[in-house]
Parts: C-alpha cells; sequence; structure tokens
C-alpha cells in the first residue's frame, strides 16, 4: 500500500487491521478530523454515539467483559477525555481490555494551556496499564499495533493513545510491516512445571481443600478446565464475584460466593480448610476480610497471570504465574489416574457433606428471603430477583449486568447462575456507580439476540441513565433495567444503620418517576410496588420488542446478610442487624 | 524501615521516569535517593533508586508491570560498588582556606571553584564517606550544598549488560522513538 492516508485515516485502518468493528465516543473540536475519516469507514467500524463519555466507556467495558475482545471508547480533548478517566480506572481495576482514543490539542500550542488541552496521559499514567501521546503521524501504525497488544495479552487493561489534532491530519504513507519492540513486556503463560506439581501434591494430600475460581477463569475461558479438574480431584468450587459463570451454581462442586457479603458456610470452609486453590482471583480485601486472620490452616497456592498479585494480600505456598486455562491444562496431564485417588475422594466426600450441613444451617437464599420481617413487606426486593432467577433461567439465552450496592450484592447472591461464563458482569475492583446501564448497551451490541438486563440501584441509575437515549438511537431492542428502588443509596445507609447510629447522612435519595423518564426517552415503563405484580411485569418485559424499564419500588430499608464488618475476620460474619 | 537500593535498566521512552517515580509514591514506598542516566547501551537507562520498604519485593514486581522496564534487581544484599557526589559552597575565609584544603586532601574532595570568601569543592565517595566529609566542614559554614542521587553497580561478573535486554529493530522497521 503506497497511497498516502491522513493519520485519522491510519487510526481508522489500524482499527480494523486490528478486527475492531465497534467503537463508543463523542466527537469534539481536538478528534474532530478522526470523525471526518471515519465516514469513509462507516460500514466496517460502527461508531455508537454515546451522551457521556463516561458511559462510552463503561459501554466499551460492557462489550470487552461479554466477549473477552477490545472495547474501544473515543472522547475528544480537555473535558472529552477526562470525562473517560472513570471507566479507564474501572477497567484497570478489572483488568478489561479496552483502548481509549483521544484526541489532543495541535503540537504547536502543546503544554500552553490551550484550549481544552489536558494533560490526560499524565492523568491516566496510574490508571493505564500503558498510555501514549502521539505528535507524529509516522508513528501511528505502531502506536496502534503496539497498544492493542498490551490492552489484551497477558493480564488485560487499559491502554489510551492521546493524539494531537495535527497527527490526525497530516499525510504520510503508512508503514504497515510492524515488528512489536517491546523487551520489558513478556507475559508468562505457561505455569512452572515443579510447581504444577508441587500443587498436585498438596491438593492430593489435603483432606480439606477448596477452589477459589477469579476472574482469571473467565477472561483466559478456562472454566471448562476449571470444572474437569475440581471433578476429577472432588474439590469444591467457590466463585469470587468476578469468577461467577466459571462453574454453574447447579454443579454438585459449586458452593457459592465468599468474602463480604458471601455465604457463611463459604467463609467457614475457607477458615478451616487445609489447602486453598485460588485461581484467577487476587484475594482482594472483599474477599479475604482481615487478611491476616484469612485462611489460617491453609496452604495456599495461587495462580495469577500478574507475578505482582502474588503474596501482595495473603502469603502464598505455591506460586504459579501463568494463564488459568494453560495451568489448569497442565493440572489435568500431570494428575494421577484415578485408581491413586480413591482415598482422596473418601476425603472428598466428607468435606462437602461437612460444607453442605453448614450450608443448610446457613444459607442464606431461602432463609433470608423467609425472614419472618419480610412477611409485612408489600415489596421485599428478595422477591425481584426470586422472580428474575426463576424466569431467566427458564428462558435462557440472557446476560446480566449489575451496578454497585445493595442490589449488585443481592443479584450476586440471589440469582442461580447456571448460565456459563461471562453472563454476569460488574463492577468489581472500582464498584463505579453508574456503570450498568452504558455497559448493559456495550453487552447488547455484542449479543444482539440475547437478552441483557441491567440490574440498577435508583442511586447508580441516576448517575448514567441518559444512555437510555442512546439505546434508543441504537434500536436496541434486547435491553431491559430493572430499577432496584429503595430510595436511598442503599448500601451506605446500610452501613450506616449497622455501624453508624443510623445516621442517614446524604443517604435518602429521591428521584423521578423513572417509569415515566423511560417513557420520555420511547423506552417503555412499568412500575411495580407490590410482589404479586412482578412476575407479570418480568413477562410484560420480555414479551415486549424494545427496551424496557421497571421500576421496582421495593421496601426501603432492607439489609443484605450475611455481612462481614469492616476489617473482620471473614469467619465473624453478622446474619441480621441484632448482631451489628 | 529497611532500605534497599534497586538497580533498573528502562526502555528509554518519554515518560518512563514519570511512571517509576509516580508508581512507587502512589503503591506508598519512600524514595530516598533516586539518580538515572544513559546506560551502555543506546536506548535504555541505568537507574539507581534507594527505597524504604519491608516489602520490598512487591516494590521490584509493581516495577516490572510498567512497560518499559527492562531489568530490575534489589542489590541492597549484593556486593556493590556505591557512589554519590555533593557539591558545597563552603563559606572561606582567606585565614580558613588552608585548613580547608588539608581537609578536603584527606577525604579525596577537589576544590573546583574559588572567591573572594568561598570556596566550591566537589566531592564523590560512599553515601557514607559523603555523609562524613558534610559532617565535617559544616562547622565552616555551608551556604549551599547538592547532593546527587546514589549510583550503584554490581561488583565483578554479576550485574546486567543493557544489550540482553533490547532486541535490535529488524527487517528495517525504524522503532519510532515514540517523540
Ligand atoms: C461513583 C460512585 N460514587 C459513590 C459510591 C459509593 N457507594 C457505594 S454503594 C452506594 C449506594 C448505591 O446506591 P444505589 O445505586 O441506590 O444502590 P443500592 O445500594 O440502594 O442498591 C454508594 C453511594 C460508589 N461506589 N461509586
Ligand atoms: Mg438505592
Amino acid at each position: 500500500m503506497t497511497k498516502p492516508l491522513t493519520g485519522a485515516q491510519i487510526m481508522c485502518e489500524a482499527l480494523i487491521r486490528e478486527g475492531v468493528e465497534v467503537m463508543f465516543g463523542i466527537p469534539g473540536g481536538a478528534i474532530m478530523p478522526f470523525y471526518y475519516a471515519m465516514w469513509d469507514y462507516r460500514d466496517r467500524l460502527r461508531h455508537v454515539l454515546c451522551r457521556h463519555e463516561q458511559g462510552a466507556g463503561h459501554a466499551a467495558e460492557g462489550y470487552a467483559r461479554a466477549t473477552g475482545r477490545l472495547g474501544v471508547c473515543i472522547g475528544t480533548s480537555g473535558p472529552g477525555a477526562t470525562n473517560l478517566v472513570t471507566p479507564i480506572a474501572d477497567a484497570m481495576m478489572d483488568s478489561t481490555p479496552l483502548l481509549a482514543i483521544t484526541g489532543q490539542v495541535g503540537s504547536h500550542v502543546l503544554g500552553k494551556d490551550a484550549f481544552q488541552e489536558t494533560d490526560i496521559t499524565g492523568i491516566t499514567m496510574p490508571i493505564t496499564k500503558h498510555n501514549y501521546l502521539v505528535k507524529n503521524v509516522d508513528e501511528l501504525p505502531y502506536v496502534f499495533k503496539e497498544a492493542i497488544h498490551i490492552a489484551t495479552t497477558g493480564r488485560p487493561g487499559p491502554v489510551l493513545i492521546d493524539i494531537t489534532k495535527d497527527a490526525m491530519q497530516k499525510t504520510t504513507v503508512p508503514n504497515w510491516d510492524i515488528k512489536l519492540n517491546l523487551p520489558g513486556y513478556k507475559p508468562t503463560y505457561q505455569g512452572n512445571r515443579r510447581q504444577i506439581r508441587e500443587a498436585i501434591k498438596l491438593l492430593i494430600s489435603a483432606k480439606k481443600p477448596l477452589i477459589i475460581a477469579g476472574h482469571g477463569i473467565i477472561m483466559a475461558g478456562a472454566h471448562r478446565e476449571l470444572q474437569e479438574f475440581a471433578e476429577r480431584l472432588r474439590i469444591p468450587v467457590i466463585t469470587t464475584l468476578h469468577g461467577i459463570g466459571a462453574i454453574p451454581e447447579n454443579h454438585p462442586l459449586a458452593i457459592g460466593m465468599p468474602g463480604m457479603h458471601g455465604w457463611v458456610h463459604v467463609n467457614r470452609a475457607i477458615q478451616e480448610c487445609d489447602v486453598l486453590f485460588n485461581i484467577g482471583g487476587r484475594f482482594d480485601d472483599r474477599v479475604t476480610g482481615k487478611a491476616s486472620t484469612f485462611a489460617p490452616n491453609a496452604r495456599i497456592i495461587h495462580v495469577d497471570i500478574d507475578p505482582s498479585e502474588i503474596g501482595k494480600n495473603v502469603r502464598v505456598d505455591v506460586p504459579i504465574v501463568g494463564d488459568a486455562r494453560l495451568v489448569l491444562q497442565a493440572l489435568l496431564e500431570d494428575l494421577p489416574p484415578p485408581s491413586e485417588l480413591a482415598e482422596l475422594h473418601t476425603h472428598a466426600s466428607d468435606w462437602m457433606e461437612h460444607i453442605r450441613e453448614m450450608q443448610d444451617k446457613h444459607q442464606g437464599k431461602q432463609q433470608y428471603k423467609n425472614r419472618a420481617a419480610m412477611a409485612n413487606m408489600s415489596l421485599p426486593p428478595h422477591d425481584v430477583y426470586e422472580a428474575l432467577s426463576r424466569t431467566l433461567n427458564a428462558r435462557g439465552n440472557y446476560r446480566v449486568v449489575t451496578d454497585v450496592g445493595q442490589h449488585q450484592m443481592w443479584a450476586a447472591q440471589l440469582i442461580d447462575w447456571n448460565q456459563g461464563p461471562r453472563t454476569h458482569i460488574t463492577s468489581g475492583g472500582a464498584g463505579t456507580m453508574g456503570f450498568a446501564v452504558p455497559a448493559a448497551l456495550g453487552v447488547a451490541i455484542a449479543y444482539p439476540n440475547e437478552t441483557v438486563w441491567a440490574i440498577v440501584g435508583d442511586g447508580g441509575f441516576q448517575m448514567t441513565n441518559q444512555e437510555m437515549a442512546t439505546i434508543m438511537q441504537e434500536g436496541l431492542k434486547n435491553i431491559k433495567v430493572a430499577v432496584i428502588n429503595n430510595g436511598y443509596l442503599g448500601m451506605v445507609r446500610q452501613w450506616q444503620e449497622l455501624f453508624e447510629h443510623k445516621r442517614y447522612s446524604g443517604t435518602p435519595l429521591s428521584g423521578p418517576n423513572f417509569a415515566k423518564l423511560a417513557e420520555a426517552y420511547g423506552w417503555k415503563g412499568i412500575t411495580v410496588e407490590r410482589s404479586e405484580d412482578v412476575q407479570s411485569a418480568i413477562d410484560e418485559a420480555h414479551a415486549t420488542d424494545g427496551p424496557v424499564l421497571i421500576d421496582f419500588r421495593v421496601e426501603r430499608e432492607v439489609n443484605v446478610f450475611p455481612m462481614v464488618p469492616q476489617n473482620k475476620s471473614i469467619g465473624e460474619m453478622i446474619l441480621s442487624e441484632s448482631q451489628a | 524501615m529497611k532500605k534497599h537500593t534497586i538497580v533498573a535498566l528502562l526502555q528509554d521512552r518519554p515518560g518512563v521516569l514519570s511512571r517509576v517515580i509516580g508508581l512507587i509514591r502512589r503503591r506508598g514506598y519512600n524514595i530516598e535517593s533516586l539518580a538515572v542516566g544513559h546506560s551502555e547501551t543506546p536506548g535504555v537507562s541505568r537507574l539507581t533508586i534507594v527505597v524504604e520498604s519491608e516489602h520490598v519485593e512487591q516494590v521490584v514486581k509493581q516495577l516490572y508491570r510498567l512497560i518499559e522496564v527492562l531489568k530490575v534487581s534489589d542489590v541492597t544484599d549484593d556486593p556493590t560498588v556505591e557512589r554519590e557526589m555533593t557539591m558545597i559552597k563552603l563559606h572561606a575565609p582567606p585565614a580558613a582556606r588552608h585548613e580547608i584544603i588539608s581537609m578536603c586532601s584527606v577525604f579525596g574532595a577537589r576544590i573546583v571553584d574559588v572567591g573572594s570568601n568561598t570556596m566550591i569543592i566537589e566531592m564523590t565517595g560512599t553515601p557514607g564517606k559523603v555523609e562524613n566529609f558534610i559532617e565535617v566542614v559544616r562547622p565552616y559554614g555551608i551556604k549551599e550544598m547538592m547532593r546527587t542521587g546514589r549510583i550503584a553497580m554490581v561488583r565483578g561478573a554479576r550485574g546486567h549488560n543493557a544489550g540482553e535486554y533490547v532486541e535490535p529493530a529488524t527487517n528495517g522497521v525504524a522503532v519510532p522513538a515514540l517523540n
């Protein structure tokens, strides 16, 4: 190819070469040359105009999280770029492959406080896996290739490319004969074989082993290997918030979620276990509680693709750096034949029986739903989840995106997650309110033939609900939004109730009539105030050929239990208000 | 808290030093001293950094997360040669000069400028020796002082040649310097 192209055309070509099909963004002065060039590529590069760059960033995240592919978002210089900061930070915390493209002022005025100039590479340095400022059109093919390589390989993450307006306008003959020069970036994929054998030895000698399946399983597509490995050794499997989908919850070895709002039997099992095998989880403090008290009796095996995660929060006996899938494959290869595992299997059934007994005694799903206190409520939130879980699983073909707060934890706890990987998507590491609606938009674009539910609090919904207009404009009929409307910033209120003498500072929350708001956007809006209307509303949402919002006006002051109070051991869960 | 001397090889790209410093600050480690400059290989810088940290292996691992970081070694317990340089502008009236000059020769310091009432002294040595020298001349009256960061090199055959970590650009494709 010897035809000279503008920098902006080169950007489009580079994205297409890397397999990008969709981008989410908002134009503006400094990025206009890119939009000018985009016009010629509009049949191959779909641009989704969002209503706020934060929405564009979360939409790209949703797309990436649901597909495993790169998500791309675009903003102009200055405020356009700073509006992308939140989704970039979110993608960093949740290891999401995200490419943020921002326009920058012309190179001749760079550094002179020009109109809409912001040092976005400086701002995003700590929240990107890597970032670039490009001032020279000739660098564009290389930088795009390298940036996308970095975003999507190893431990994925966000990468930002800031491009001066003149670099997009100048023309050059692009050189696509690119050899990446990244001597300092060589992710380790294959686990160390000796450590792998060490891990097997430990697991085989264990009497009370446990597996924690984290986000790494989902990202590596290792769910089949995980299941096979767990089945071969009959080890119970815990799924973290981001590990949901790694094993169906109706699998006999699946025991549920750990941590702050995990289940009592899961946390107790962790405190009792003698070998803890964490694959692709990072021992986040929401999982470990007070880290020094975590799994006191366990030898810990930790598999992570990022060496810096190993030994960061908890001590590790067998560290394995590698890709979850490749490591599990190696583990499977090195397992002894079933004939040698008979004794192990006897221990395994005793251990499992013990865990299930604890579960029968403490398990939340039924107990919390049927608590006497809920008997007089016209709409306990639990009823919404019960109906959603039942209906979605009966219909299949769904994905759920949740926001941040009580409704998020209830979703993780109360929906039966049997649908496989990448069907539960939430903002975990950063806990970004406002994630769900725009992320659902990205998911719905990736999977137009599936139903995408966004479950969102009344607080988080009001942070990014403007993306309802985007959803309408893009003709996305497969999005359904469930607002769990409790009139509070509920999760904060819960902490205030339990630990801060019910001083409800800044948590009571009003809102517009959400159903009417949805109607104003051209959606169908439904309001539900009583348990007996939940099912018909959900059915109506499914029957409607278009986006639907259901405003579930739930009981206002219900708490998420069980709960580990902050900085407490996960062995010290509280099960009701009276124990706080 | 224990002080660690870390030597790192960095791919010479814009912003790499702010990435390193930003990372160390945000992870909560204190930088006691830092020095950076060209290495034996074009395109690669060598950095010596002294940090206070209980968890130096975390510092090392976190540094490796930076794309341009090629090699990181904690050389605290290795046999190394460590040097630091200082320049001191000392109050030096003619009557005191003789004494100051003999002091300098004991420490191997050099007088690089003489004014009517001042002298600029340059001194290079181990951080401890530099420290001692400063204390010895302090009573004369230090008007200005500047110290470089510490640089360290592992003795003998150990250590790392920067050339090992960069591949020469091949097939005629110039790798952009990215600025
Ligand atoms: C952007 C942002 N701001 C503030 C918070 C702190 N925060 C965590 S949960 C929460 C309450 C969320 O309220 P709502 O969206 O109504 O959900 P609920 O907890 O009531 O289900 C808040 C304010 C946050 N996580 N993200
Ligand atoms: Mg709320």
